[in-house]
C-alpha cells in the first residue's frame, strides 16, 4: 500500500526547483552534457501549449521530447519507470491546471503516480527530482517555454541518468511502454500547425513507431 | 478479500542476493484488486529491480509474469516454463499463493516480495479495513455482524470492558488512529435490531481448536470430489 506521507511531489515554482537542484547536486555542471528528457503531455493542455509556445517563437530546450496523452490520468507508474530504465536522463509530466482537468481530476492522479515514482526511485538509489509533475493551461505557451528551460536546467545540474547506455532510446522505450495509452503525434485537428521551431522539439518521430 | 503489503525494497533485495535469473511473479487475484502484486505491480518491481542491478553494475535477468491465481496448481502451469528457467521467483501472491508455488515447483527457491497482512474489506479505494481472522467459529450472528474476535482489541466474547469510552477503545491513543470498540458498536447495532437482550447472554469461553491455534487446518468436501 503506498504511504501518503512519504514524498512531497514538487511544485511548479521555480524557486523550488531551483533548490532541489542545487541541494541534489553540488558537482560542477557538465556544459557538453546534453540531457534527454521526455514529456508527458496532456493532449488539451501542455500539447497545445507546446503548440503556442511555437507559434509565439518562444525559445526553450530542444532536450525534450513529447509523448501526447489523452490525460495525464491515463500515465501510469510503468511508463515513467520504463523512461527512466531506458536513461532518461529526466521525465516530467504537463497536465491541465488543477481543478481544470478535461476528465475532472485525471491530473490529480498523474500526481499522485508521480509522488509513487519519486518514492520509487529513491529506494532505488536515483535522485527523485528526475521526474516532475506541472501544471499549465492551453494559453500557457510561455509557461510551457519556462517549465521546459527549468526542468532541463534541473536535469543538468543533477548530470546523467546512471542508466544511461548506448543504443537504447529512452523516448523510444517511454513512447513503447505507453503505447496503448499514448495519442499519435500530428497536430490535433484545429490546433494551429507548430512553428518550424517548435516542431523540431515537439515531433521527433520515436523509432517505436 | 486477502490483502498484502510489498516488503520493503532492501528486504527483497536480500532475498534475492547473488541471484542470476529472477522472476518477479505477481498474481492476479486478491493482491491484484489490493494493488499490491498483480501484474502491474510485479511489472513495476522487476523495473526496480533492473534499475537498481544496472545501478550497481550487477549483470541479472529479471522478468515479471503473473498468474491468474498463484493459489492453484492450474494456473501455475500456465508460468512453469518462466519458472522453471529462473534462479529464484519473487512471488507477489498471499502466503497461500506463495506458498503453492514454493509446493509445486519444489525445490525452486520461491521468496515472498510481500507480507500477506489480513482478510480485509475495502472501505473506500485504496483503504482496506479487517474483518475477519478465520477463527473458524463465527458467531457474529449474536453480535449484530460484528465480529469481536477482530474488532475488539481484546477479542472478548462478552463486551464491553472497561476500556471502553465514548464509543472508542482505551488502546486508542493519540499516536493511533481512532478504534472503534466493537462492543459499543455492536450495543449500537443490536438496539437498532431490537434485539438488545442478546448483550446479557453469557457466552462461554470460545473454542479456539477450531482457529489456527489448533494445527493447520484442512477442509474436504467429499461430495464435490471428483468421481
Amino acid at each position: 500500500m503506498a504511504e501518503p506521507d512519504a514524498v512531497v511531489v514538487e511544485t511548479t515554482g521555480s524557486e523550488g526547483a531551483e533548490a532541489v537542484a542545487a541541494e541534489a547536486s553540488p558537482k560542477p555542471v557538465d556544459p557538453d552534457f546534453e540531457p534527454e528528457i521526455i514529456v508527458f503531455a496532456c493532449h488539451y493542455c501542455a500539447y497545445a501549449a507546446a503548440d503556442l509556445a511555437g507559434s509565439m517563437r518562444l525559445q526553450y530546450p530542444s532536450n525534450i521530447r513529447m509523448i501526447k496523452l489523452p490525460c495525464t490520468g491515463k500515465l501510469e507508474v510503468i511508463h515513467l519507470l520504463r523512461a527512466i530504465e531506458a536513461g532518461a536522463d529526466g521525465v516530467y509530466a504537463a497536465g491541465c491546471l488543477e481543478g481544470e482537468c478535461h476528465y475532472l481530476k485525471g491530473n490529480l492522479w498523474a500526481r499522485q503516480r508521480i509522488g509513487q515514482v519519486k518514492r520509487l526511485l529513491a529506494e532505488v538509489g536515483l535522485e527523485p527530482e528526475r521526474v516532475e509533475m506541472y501544471n499549465m493551461s492551453s494559453a500557457q505557451g510561455a509557461e510551457f517555454a519556462r517549465v521546459a528551460t527549468e526542468f532541463t536546467d534541473r536535469i543538468k545540474q543533477l548530470g546523467p541518468n546512471p542508466l544511461r547506455r548506448h543504443g537504447v532510446s529512452p523516448h523510444a522505450a517511454a513512447r513503447e511502454a505507453a503505447g496503448d495509452v499514448a495519442m499519435p503525434e500530428e497536430a490535433p485537428a484545429g490546433a494551429s500547425a507548430p512553428a518550424p521551431d517548435a516542431a523540431s522539439a515537439t515531433t521527433e518521430k520515436g523509432p517505436a513507431e | 478479500m486477502i490483502t498484502a503489503e510489498r516488503k520493503p525494497f532492501d528486504e527483497i533485495l536480500d532475498l534475492v542476493a547473488g541471484k542470476k535469473k529472477i522472476l518477479v511473479a505477481g498474481c492476479d487475484t486478491c493482491v491484484a484488486v489490493c494493488l499490491t502484486g498483480g501484474e502491474k505491480e510485479a511489472e513495476i518491481l522487476a523495473s526496480e529491480l533492473r534499475m537498481k542491478a544496472q545501478a550497481d553494475g550487477r549483470e541479472v535477468e529479471i522478468e515479471h509474469t503473473a498468474a491468474i491465481r498463484q493459489c492453484e496448481w492450474e494456473y501455475l502451469d500456465m508460468i512453469a516454463e518462466k519458472v522453471e528457467a529462473a534462479d529464484v521467483v519473487l512471488s507477489m501472491a498471499c502466503g497461500i499463493g506463495i506458498q503453492s508455488m514454493a509446493e509445486k515447483f519444489a525445490p525452486k527457491l520461491v521468496m515472498p516480495a510481500v507480507n500477506t497482512n489480513m482478510l480485509g474489506m475495502p472501505q473506500e479505494h485504496a483503504v482496506w479495513l479487517e474483518r475477519c481472522v478465520a477463527c473458524g467459529d463465527c458467531r457474529i450472528g449474536l453480535t449484530g455482524g460484528i465480529c469481536p474476535v477482530v474488532r475488539c482489541s481484546k477479542s472478548l466474547m462478552n463486551g464491553p470492558c472497561g476500556g471502553s469510552h465514548d464509543g472508542l477503545c482505551e488502546v486508542t491513543t493519540p499516536e493511533k488512529e481512532e478504534i472503534e470498540c466493537a462492543w459499543h458498536l455492536i450495543w449500537d447495532r443490536l438496539k437498532a435490531q431490537g434485539r438488545e437482550e442478546l448483550m446479557l447472554e453469557l457466552r462461554p469461553p470460545k473454542d479456539w481448536s477450531k482457529s489456527s491455534s489448533g494445527g493447520p487446518r484442512k477442509m474436504v468436501r467429499e461430495e464435490a470430489k471428483p468421481v
